[in-house]
């Protein structure tokens, strides 16, 4: 599997679906699965996936001694899986900037080259696949499609591409050309197509011109949270409702039709506070707009949370809203559901595909997102059948049922070759 | 001898429209009429018409000897006099056949009888009072909203004087017990209870239509052939069906009309009779006790109440809702007496239920809404409206017992009012009888003394209701100021 983020060092939802899901799939058994990543940082879990990181597999022979590399990258790699990776180099990669092991350096991050660090990714992908023997690829999201179609022309082994998102949910319809045509690359060569939801599907078959009989959805799941995030307490007091919106304050998160929907809320109940949680593009126009309507009083601007703060900000939550305008998936609302806030959720959002117990509206009905807000605070039966019928429902959708349907799909395009 | 009984069920509630928070108190009307007027329409044309011709043609055919009853609700009437009156006169003239009998029921086909036994009461008053109005008959035997039924509402269906109910042959109430004979309520001895027989009346509704059905096709023949080899003691059947069953669900190609046509021939040869309820309920004497603790109804599989009291949506609005009849009642204001009808149709609960699987579809293929969140958002909104109007009506820190005698006040100083009028009204006429035999020059006089008199009761009954304590005082003046005058005169 390629994958670009994996927990505890994540920076979007893609992290936290790949782990989700090769848990999933290693608990149906009978799995053997190497995950590589661009940057380990050697506090992953591991157990059910053994981690490769690109940046510790050498593209360039170095004579190094077993100690210096178990001093070296020990703490993330065993040493013996480097000399075996050193003796499947397959070109001679010198004259690229490599340390003193051989290795190319990745930020693990999205960076200002981040085209660059997707082909140096791809060509130590080369390499491991020369090295771990494999029944099948699978490359989660556009950055590992070009190292996923790499491993396949060396292995002859079937490509499952994961499709988390496309650049036509990012951008709202205006493609960057790049990132268009490596996706289109990607989805031409796999055999086949996994999409984390009907909506993903759609737009895969549509805008990309798949044959839809390659594409198939596998919803995403969530995983459960500890107990130590679920029981944080509350710490406001009871006074005044909370209205959370929580994610990047961009384009396609849709934080304006919160900022308008809060406007038409605060015009008839003024108990209730607003607060947009996190940073991005937009915030500053989010900003104004606030201003504008003159909320400002009551609406709230957190700055981006990390870790344990987004749970300490659901667990003070009276609704979560997620207006996305077009989102692959949104695993958040699960996780708003799992710690017991009611959640209200843009039709055109992957996850609303399978969830009952949310309200749903399009994302631009401002006056029903507005009505649905109203509706929860002022209502506690509402909030509370939410509540209850939400946890139940998330704790039904597990990965290991999302890891079984895509073990599913292996089999089949495994048996369909030979 | 067997007796087969068909009921007939039409009802059809006012939808809401589309109401959001901002609207309430701002606008105060609520249904929507396209909906209404879209689907009554719709099913008047696949179903009423050609079930209710059918029903005609059955009556004429047999010599009158076809027989069955329908149980229509108030807000279904309402809906029909405004869209399509025709089959209003159509019903008339199932009535005037004599051998259709309205059944008794609630107004709004609501669930007053669970929650509010006064309220109940006016509901199914004022639903007779309708039908009498229309057809010509005073129901005799009732049928509550989707026959929802227990021990409790056994006692209340009594009290207001009816000997016969029907209801929902439940299996976890009958047990081994057979729905097809008269029983009696174990807490009200005297009323008698009809119940359904689901597996019939399933076999047209559900399965008719069914290719899979190893009894398919169903013929008139077959199924009266079903009917009269029950075993000997059997003597009833009672069949409730949903009159849109017949031309929507079973579309008429698939001849479930021609089928009901050839039943009274059929039955004629095996000896099989139609009658009413209220025959059924002088014929036959009961044979059982039926104890009945705990409400059911004929909706969804369970047979209970779950449809519209299962979840805490539907507790909840139901509360608010019937915690401002009283008030609604005690008001003259006709608006908000139509809003509280058509509020209280049980149809607004059933789409905030969250039942899952088969019973879930079922909610949901009726329900205008697209989740019962949304049902219960738009009916909360709609609520708070009313509750706000209501309390316009009478100030919310009065409390009830407070505002009854304050309201009985007025009302017994309007009487007063009203007879002391009268009695003036009584001496004028003795004065101006008097003034007959009298000369001229004094009867102007009189005249002019007697219209500054009656003026002014005229004027303190305008303020008296509004001020019940300062309107005392000037009928107590006028009391002894009116029989002064003609006495003088005489």
């Amino acid at each position: 599997m390629f994958g670009w983020e994996f927990p505890p060092h994540i920076l979007g939802g893609l992290g936290t679906a790949s782990y989700g899901l090769t848990k999933g799939m290693h608990a149906n058994g009978d799995m053997d699965i190497t995950f590589v990543i661009p940057k380990p940082w050697g506090d992953e879990e591991k157990g059910f996936a053994q981690i490769i990181g690109a940046n510790n597999t050498p593209v360039a022979w170095r004579d190094v001694s077993w100690d210096y590399v178990a001093q070296r990258i020990g703490k993330t790699m065993d040493p013996q899986l480097y000399f075996d990776l050193r003796d499947h180099i397959y070109a001679d990669f010198n004259y690229m900037h490599l340390n003193d092991l051989g290795c190319i350096e990745f930020s693990g991050k999205y960076p200002d080259n981040l085209l660059e660090e997707i082909n140096n990714y791809s060509i130590v992908a080369g390499v491991i696949a020369r090295t771990v023997p494999c029944d099948i690829i699978h490359s989660h999201d556009w950055l590992t499609y070009p190292a996923g179609i790499h491993a396949k022309n060396i292995t002859g082994k079937p490509l499952v591409i994961h499709v988390h998102a496309t650049d036509f949910d990012r951008s709202r319809g205006k493609v960057n050309p790049t990132v268009f045509s490596i996706e289109k690359d990607g989805m031409e060569n796999a055999d086949h197509i996994i999409t984390v939801s009907n909506l993903t599907r759609k737009t895969v078959i549509e805008q990309y011109g798949i044959n839809p009989d390659k594409v198939t959805t596998v919803h995403n799941a969530v995983i459960p949270l500890d107990d130590e995030l679920l029981n944080i307490p509350r710490k406001r007091n009871d006074m005044d409702k909370v209205v959370t919106f929580l994610g990047r304050i961009t384009m396609q998160k849709g934080p304006e039709y919160f900022v308008e929907a809060a406007a038409k809320v605060l015009q008839k109940n003024k108990n209730v506070r607003f607060v947009m949680a996190g940073s991005g593009d937009m915030m500053d126009a989010m900003i104004k707009l606030v201003a504008k309507r003159d909320i400002a009083d009551k609406f709230h601007f957190t700055g981006f949370l990390r870790g344990k703060e987004v749970y300490e900000m659901l667990a003070d939550s009276d609704v979560y809203v997620m207006p996305s305008v077009s989102e692959p998936f949104g695993i958040s609302p699960l996780e708003a559901m799992e710690m017991g806030v009611p959640s209200i959720i843009s039709k055109q959002s992957g996850c609303a595909e399978i969830l009952d117990n949310v309200i749903k509206t399009d994302y631009w009905d401002i006056d029903a997102m507005a009505d649905a807000m109203h509706s929860i605070v002022t209502n506690p039966a509402l909030h509370n059948t939410l509540r209850d019928r939400g946890i139940d429902e998330i704790h039904g959708i597990t990965w290991e049922k999302a890891g079984k349907k895509v073990i599913d799909i292996y089999k089949q395009v495994i048996a369909s070759r030979s | 001898m067997k007796n087969v009984c068909f009921y007939f069920k039409i009802h059809q509630p006012f939808r809401l429209k589309r109401y959001r928070f901002f609207d309430i108190g701002n606008d105060h009307y609520y249904y929507d009429d396209f909906a209404d007027d879209e689907i009554i329409s719709r099913l008047a044309e696949q179903s009423y018409f050609p079930m209710a011709q059918t029903l005609l043609d059955m009556i004429e055919e047999s010599g009158r000897t076809f027989k069955c009853a329908i149980s229509i609700s108030g807000t279904a009437i309402e809906q029909l006099q405004l869209y399509v009156p025709e089959f209003i006169d159509l019903l008339k003239k199932l009535a005037d056949t004599g051998c259709v009998e309205f059944m008794s029921g609630t107004y709004a086909h609501s669930l007053a009888s669970l929650e509010d036994p006064e309220e109940f009461i006016r509901e199914v008053k004022m639903h007779d009072d309708l039908i009498r109005q229309l057809f010509g008959q005073k129901p005799v035997t009732f049928a509550n909203t989707e026959l929802i039924f227990d021990d409790e509402i056994a006692g209340v269906i009594k009290s207001m004087g009816f000997n016969a109910c029907l209801t929902e042959g439940a299996k976890h109430i009958l047990g081994w017990k057979s729905p097809n004979y008269v029983y009696a309520s174990a807490a009200a001895p005297k009323l008698k209870l009809l119940l359904t027989n689901d597996k019939l009346a399933e076999d047209i509704s559900l399965r008719f239509n069914n290719p899979e059905w190893d009894e398919y096709p169903l013929t008139a023949d077959k199924y009266v052939d079903w009917i009269a080899n029950l075993p000997e003691q059997e003597q009833i059947v009672n069949l409730y069906l949903s009159m849109d069953t017949f031309g929507t669900f079973l579309p008429a190609q698939t001849g479930i009309f021609d089928f009901m046509k050839a039943l009274p021939r059929f039955a004629k040869e095996k000896g099989v009779e139609f009658t009413n309820p209220s025959s059924i309920a002088s014929k036959l004497k009961a044979v059982d006790h039926l104890s009945i603790p705990f409400p059911i109804s004929d909706i969804d599989e369970a047979r209970d109440v779950s449809a519209w009291k299962g979840n805490d949506l539907q507790n909840e609005a139901l509360r608010k809702l019937y915690s401002v009849g009283e008030r609604v009642n005690l008001c003259n204001d006709r608006r908000l007496k139509q809003d509280w009808e058509y509020l209280q149709s049980s149809d607004h609960f059933f789409y905030m239920s969250t039942k899952s699987m088969d019973d879930g579809a079922s909610h949901a293929a009726f329900s205008p809404y697209d989740s019962p969140f949304s049902a219960f958002t738009n009916y909360m909104n709609v609520l708070a409206d009313f509750i706000v109007r209501v309390e316009e009506q009478y100030p919310e820190e009065i409390d009830n017992e407070e505002l009854n005698s304050l309201l009985l006040t007025i009302r017994n100083q309007a009487a007063e009012i009203n007879s002391l009028n009268k009695e003036v009204k009584v001496l004028r006429q003795n004065i101006l009888e008097a003034d007959d035999a009298n000369n001229e020059a004094r009867l102007g006089e009189v005249e002019v003394a007697e219209k500054a008199d009656v003026e002014k009761p005229k004027k303190t009954r305008k303020t008296a209701a509004k001020k019940p304590a300062a309107e005392k005082k000037p009928a107590a003046e006028k009391k002894p100021r009116a029989p002064r005058k003609p006495k003088a005169e005489k």
